[in-house]
């Protein structure tokens, strides 16, 4: 792994001098009734000062427990194996508990999907920030209540809102209100997992670009995780494709839009149906995403790869390099192929 | 509107539903929640027609009027399958209705919570068949089989006695799509069949959709709030707002020029997969307003870019013949 992390670090941290997040060969298991669910294996990248990385896959790929490992949000029977989490240079993962509570939202904060009912139904959604704010910073009530007028003012929501209750708001308004308590205090990086996915199109539209603006106005990090190539393709600057717990290709987002290297990269982006431009005969991909208690051997899309040969079953595929992007892969597709 | 010289399959004429909210429960209410509002369009035999929108614009409520699983406040639904000549089933009942029930089935997002997790695929499946008392216990085995196959779970016997906890969320919408299918019907509404599956699993439920239509002359109606799976799947779309149809046409004409400012800002919304291209702003104001008791007005007319005094002070504006066939309802365009 440690081969990857470098090639991670050579194309995220591009543009500043030292990333503000840097996984190296992370590894997480759940342990359950039916076996150990390997849900994140390896997985090392980095993130400068003011990036966003997205993070596409299936569901059950592991890109919403890396998310939680991140912030070491996990329940008791999940377990870091192996790896370090850099945050602006110093590993998390020992970090007991209480420590952890320190860089919890005030350094890595996390937009939830609001849908899923992050926000508490019997306080107040102004309350709950507050909370949030007060655990970190000490302050006056006046002094929180004015955080949260700006808080709100940053996201677009009616100060009038903040003394209403979540089921007071529309959709579009919880998820504008969760991620201004993800940014209540000013972390370096925030996590976003799947912010839009329970939303219209025109709401989804308002909030990405509502996102895209405060991370300019704040110089923050983050990292957005989807299942939508669409909707990664508009708001991140690095791509990151998981699949069965593996992150398979990394780059620039254009580089890999572009030219994708793995034959699972370029199924996800001809799957898509697009209302633009010519209507493409969609790809099919056979299967279905693997068990995480038994994966395949080697690499573990084989069984589902049009391309699979021989040493793609037994052997971990080699890291292929091509522009700004690197795939694990034995067959690479596309233009150097 | 009709797209050959033979009847359509369903003519929905001027359907509306009203939910009554009173502000107590004793009291008889004088507010209306207006879900589906003077609806009309045709669906051909073996058509796919769209409908999209934003939730909460009455898309739902449209498909489960059109199958009679409400009823509607007013309006007609005559449906003709050629078996035995049109009829109007808004107001069917009893023996006449659960006939119509053998030739309309809906098949429903969510593959989790539309199946009873107690029953096995097999007890799914036949289910239809014994409540139209169709077959005897043979052939319904028979036929749950062949439908497996169909749907693309195979070998299908291994599939027989699984129950929903032990499918993938593919599987479970392939086994939805087997019960509609397995009365072989000839009108199927399709509420959002594909937005709780996984990407790579959507292409393929689509296919599947598709290649039944073909094979046993089914008519969708396909609901939908995402306007690239209609461009995929259907021929015509019609487009809703706050329960009224804003603009209706052939499906890519209509998505490349979109003539309503609400079709033309739902399209501008949608995330485009390349991450060269930056999509201008979205021209629309605001949210969704109420469709509580709404003014007589357009429904578009608080958010509208373009609206004047003239779309206050009128009525909601009919829908009109703007080029060849796309029919949109603005004063403006």
């Amino acid at each position: 792994m440690s081969e990857r992390s470098g090639d991670a670090e050579a194309l995220g941290g591009g543009r500043s001098p030292g990333p503000v997040l840097a996984v190296e060969g992370l590894t997480m298991h759940y342990s359950t009734r039916a076996g150990v669910v390997r849900a994140v294996d390896g997985v090392s990248f980095s993130v400068g000062k003011g990036q966003a990385l997205g993070l596409v896959g299936e569901s059950g790929c592991g890109k919403s427990s890396l998310a939680l490992t991140l912030l070491k949000l996990l329940p008791e029977n999940a377990q870091i194996l192996s790896g370090r989490i850099l945050l602006d240079g110093m590993d998390i993962v020992p970090l007991p508990e209480e420590r952890m509570r320190e860089y919890r939202w005030s350094r890595i904060a996390m937009v939830f999907q609001a849908a899923m009912n992050s926000l508490n139904p019997v306080y107040r959604v102004g309350e709950q920030i507050i909370e949030a704010l007060e655990v970190h910073v000490e302050s006056a009530r006046e002094e929180s209540l004015r955080r949260v007028r700006e808080l709100y003012d940053l996201v677009n929501l009616d100060p009038s809102l903040i003394m209403r209750y979540p089921h007071e708001y529309s959709g579009g308004m919880k998820q504008r209100a969760v991620i201004a308590m993800a940014l209540a205090c000013e972390p370096d990086v925030v996590i976003a997992d799947e912010p839009t996915t329970a939303l219209d199109v025109i709401v989804q539209d308002h909030i990405l670009r509502e996102m895209k603006n405060v991370r300019a106005e704040l110089g923050m990090s983050m990292i957005y995780v989807s299942h939508d190539m669409a909707v990664i393709a508009e708001v991140s600057d690095m791509v990151g494709v998981m699949y069965a717990g593996r992150l398979v290709e990394l780059g620039s987002t254009v580089d890999v839009f572009r030219d994708p290297i793995h034959p699972y990269t370029r199924a996800l982006t001809s799957a898509f149906p697009s209302v633009t431009g010519e209507k493409h005969e969609l790809t099919v991909l056979p299967g279905e995403p693997p068990n995480m208690i038994d994966p395949p051997s080697g690499c573990r899309f084989h069984p589902r790869c049009p391309y699979a040969t021989d040493p793609c079953r037994s052997e971990t595929p080699p890291i292929v390099r091509r522009g700004g992007h690197w795939a694990a892969c034995w067959n690479p597709t596309g233009e150097g192929a | 509107m009709q797209t050959d010289g033979s009847r359509p399959l369903l003519r929905v004429d001027g359907l509306s539903k009203r939910f009554p909210v009173s502000p107590v429960w004793y009291r008889r209410s004088n507010s209306f929640v207006h879900a589906v509002d003077g609806v009309s369009f045709e669906v051909a035999r073996g058509e796919s027609f769209g409908l999209v929108g934003e939730s909460g614009c009455g898309k739902t409520t449209t498909g489960k009027l059109l199958v009679r699983l409400m009823d509607p406040t007013c309006g007609r639904i005559v449906f003709d399958d050629g078996d035995e000549g049109p009829v109007d089933v808004s107001t069917l009942k009893g023996k006449p209705l659960k006939r119509f029930r053998r030739k309309a089935q809906m098949i429903f997002q969510d593959p989790y919570e539309s199946m009873n997790p107690r029953r096995t695929v097999f007890d799914t499946i036949v289910e239809p068949l014994k409540v139209q008392r169709m077959g005897s216990h043979l052939d319904r085995l028979d036929r749950v089989l062949r439908m497996l196959g169909l749907v693309g779970l195979t070998p299908a016997r291994t599939f027989l006695f699984r129950y929903p906890h032990e499918l993938s969320g593919g599987q479970r919408q392939r086994v939805a799509i087997a019960r509609a299918m397995v009365i072989e019907p000839s009108f199927v509404v399709a509420d959002e069949p594909i937005s709780m599956l996984d990407v790579s699993v959507r292409a393929g439920v689509m296919r599947l959709m598709e290649d039944l239509a073909a094979r046993l002359e089914i008519g969708y109606l396909y609901i939908t709030h995402d306007l690239a799976a209609a461009r995929h799947t259907c021929s015509r779309i019609a487009v809703m707002y706050l329960g009224k149809i804003v603009e209706i046409g052939e499906t890519e004409t209509v998505l490349q020029s979109p003539k309503h400012p609400y079709t033309q800002a739902l399209l501008s919304a949608v995330p485009v997969p390349d991450p060269t291209v930056t999509r201008p702003p979205v021209r629309i104001r605001g949210g969704v307003s109420p469709s509580l008791d709404p003014p007589a007005r357009c429904r578009f007319y608080d958010r509208c870019p373009i609206a004047d005094d003239f779309c206050r002070d009128n009525e909601h504006p009919p829908l009109q013949d703007k080029s060849s066939g796309q029919m949109a309802s603005c004063y403006r365009v």
